[in-house]
């Protein structure tokens, strides 16, 4: 048995432990967060063990692991006692808000050889892992180019009351959805080696980001783009669609299917042919132990508890590799404010006739 | 209290609310298409005209008009039957990320039980969520008033997340109070079956109608295929059979073939668009599991 510990009784933390409680290997030993209420309310209707205070579910309640889903603005404290403890680690994402505790954690976690692993569960759905099967085979040729989009309902009104809000607690559209799309990218082609163009603000938030644009470099000429928007009262929830193109064809990727275009016949006898190929993810998916909320969240979940179980630690999402990706989101942090744009002088003195469609002033 | 006599086919709505499991490039598509209620009511009345009269349908909002649209005509709805399946699980979560936990429970609940809950006591045994849980499905099933609702379900999303969380007592307060107040039998919507049909069974809710992805390819199954035909063949409960195509893995007919081939399911529940399809599968479940049962009592294991 995995006895293991929940700190943070939010969305995501409820919605773990409704998925790794019935796993037939997990003890769920206690549950944290600061609100007495929820604690409470546990302790009556599920009989769970509550404490205020993940120092004391760590000391009484010895967990093998914890899942921690806390505000963003405290994973590094909380992971970094957790592993000095020799208590393995599910986090939600992101890793860490600044590269140097990101890095920190990553020297903790290797040194102390125990398992780590960060909610990055498009890594999971698989459709995305299909396409990364596509890639690895070199299907599509030389890739140029890729296109990731990000787009939900999350912000549509100038208000939040709680620390998605917040900047200095690591809300906003780059750490909630850009680090989703930022972690299929390092996924299929590592961190970028530069990041340009990036636009990351505000649409109604008042102190966070609500869209990011970013352009991607990487050696060699591979170049992508990044678009993350959770302004989007178009979207039921939130969407994630990956395009990428090769010299032999393309790739689509989204939560639903898996599309391949290939411009000639393969030469493999793999089943695929010249044109459109399609997988539906009801064709790719695995059956899970149990489902709540989709297969890949118990995925992600029962991914960690068998690396628990055997001690992998070249498990997915580790946190080293997360911190691939915060080393991305950093640079998109970066590059935005520095806002570097390019005009050229006079161009416009002999253009008539263009409309203006009430574009938005860029602050800054 | 006696039991519900359930028609073979129910008609689902996914279809109504952009969701498809297939493709998102459809169910934009056919968000579109229903974006105006009036084109719901239209593919009701194909399926109506086809002898489909029960409706499975999420609490969603829009659903509010297609509620008045039938109150407003007595005539032709006389017979119509609504399976409200609640919530609508967005607008709590959507709730939920903008308010927070307790924020969202102001929201929806502002009156006395949940003010009394939240001040509690200084104790667990002082947080006593029943008349939350009411409170809730009363909000829920507002929409419906002056209709037929014999049967009424919790959503799957939520008997799974409070199965997982060990949070059963809920299930029990759901039942008791669909009885109670709307002398309606309560329905569990669920991707475990097995797991589900054990818990409903410890907690003494008797012979309880169960929804649950039924199809051959297992899409869905949690626990296999053989555990779901041996829970179908061993456990008393009344199914009802959904996603038997398996977001269009197997074929009709042979979806068809394959849940009529099962002991004890009562229902199959299906979504479509267009007459064709809606004709095809209502033909395909009379031939294979006998023609709507025109009230008889349904005397399964009782």
């Amino acid at each position: 048995m995995i006895r293991i510990g929940v700190v943070g009784l939010g969305r995501m933390g409820l919605s773990h432990l409704s998925i790794v409680r019935p796993h037939p290997e997990v003890e769920v030993v206690g549950v944290c967060d600061t609100s007495r209420f929820v604690l409470d309310v546990m302790k009556r209707y599920t009989g769970l063990q509550g404490f205020r205070d993940y120092g004391a579910l760590v000391e009484s309640a010895s967990p093998d692991a914890l899942v921690v889903a806390t505000p963003s603005g405290s994973h590094a404290q909380i992971c970094e006692y957790a592993l000095e403890r020799g208590v393995s680690t599910f986090l939600e994402k992101p890793l860490a808000l600044t590269l140097e505790s990101g890095r920190r954690l990553v020297e903790l976690a290797e040194r102390s050889s125990l398992v780590t692993q960060v909610g990055y569960h498009f890594r999971f759905v698989p459709s995305f892992e299909e396409a990364r099967r596509w890639l690895d085979r070199g299907l599509i040729g030389r890739v140029h180019h890729f296109r990731v989009a990000a787009y939900g309902p999350t912000v549509l009104r100038p208000r939040g009351k709680t620390w998605r809000a917040r900047r200095s607690e690591g809300g906003g559209c780059l750490y909630d959805y850009a680090s989703h799309a930022a972690n299929l990218v390092t996924y299929y082609f590592g961190a970028p080696e530069a990041v340009g163009g990036t636009v990351v603000r505000s649409v109604f938030s008042e102190d966070v980001d609500d869209e990011v644009y970013a352009t991607l470099y990487y050696p060699g000429g591979l170049t992508g783009q990044l678009c993350a928007n959770w302004s989007d009262a178009s979207q039921r929830k939130m969407s994630m669609r990956f395009e990428i193109w090769g010299t032999e064809g393309k790739i689509i990727a989204d939560r639903q299917e898996c599309q391949l275009f290939l411009g000639n016949e393969p030469e493999s006898a793999s089943g695929l042919h010249a044109g459109w190929n399609v997988r539906h993810v009801s064709d790719l998916i695995p059956p899970v132990r149990y489902y709540v909320r989709g297969e890949e969240y118990t995925r992600q979940l029962d991914h960690f508890v068998e690396s628990v179980a055997q001690k992998r630690l070249d498990n997915t999402n580790s946190f080293a590799s997360a911190f691939e990706t915060d080393v991305a989101l950093e640079m998109i942090r970066v590059d935005a404010d520095r806002a570097s744009r390019t005009s050229v002088p006079d161009a416009g003195s002999v253009a008539t006739g263009t409309a203006s469609h009430g574009v938005a002033e860029t602050p800054g | 209290m006696t039991e519900t006599v359930m028609d073979r086919v129910l008609f689902g709505d996914n279809q109504f609310f952009g969701v498809n499991h297939m493709s998102e490039e459809k169910a934009r598509e056919q968000a579109v298409r229903f974006r105006d209620s009036s084109a719901i009511v239209a593919t009701l009345d194909i399926a109506l005209d086809e002898g489909i009269r029960t409706l499975m349908c999420t609490t969603h909002e829009r659903m509010a008009e297609v509620c008045a649209h039938m109150r407003a005509d007595p005539g032709r709805y006389r017979d119509y039957v609504f399976y409200p399946c609640m919530p609508y699980a967005h607008k709590y979560n959507d709730a939920v990320a903008e308010l927070g936990m307790m924020g969202a429970l102001r929201k929806f609940a502002p009156q006395g039980p949940a003010r009394a809950l939240l001040a509690g006591g200084r104790s667990a045994a002082g947080r006593n969520v029943d008349p939350l849980v009411r409170l809730l499905v009363d909000a829920e099933m507002k929409m419906f008033q002056g209709l037929s609702t014999p049967v009424v379900f919790l959503q799957n999303v939520v008997v799974d997340f409070l199965m997982g969380l060990g949070f059963e007592e809920a299930f029990r307060v759901f039942a008791d109070h669909i009885a109670e107040k709307y002398e309606a039998e309560p329905g569990f919507i669920t991707m475990n079956l097995p797991a589900l049909v054990d818990v409903l069974d410890r907690l003494g809710i008797a012979n309880p109608i169960i929804c649950s992805n039924i199809n051959k390819a297992g899409f869905r199954m949690c626990g296999g295929v053989e555990q779901y035909e041996r829970t179908l063949r061993e456990r008393r409960f009344r199914a009802i059979a959904m996603s038997i195509m398996a977001s269009g893995v197997v074929p009709p007919q042979e979806a068809v073939e394959y849940v009529a081939s099962l002991p004890n399911i009562e229902a199959v529940v299906f979504g479509a668009s267009s007459k064709a399809h809606i004709r095809q599968t209502k033909e395909l479940v009379d031939a294979y599991m006998g023609r709507e049962r025109d009230g008889q009592l349904n005397m399964n294991g009782s």
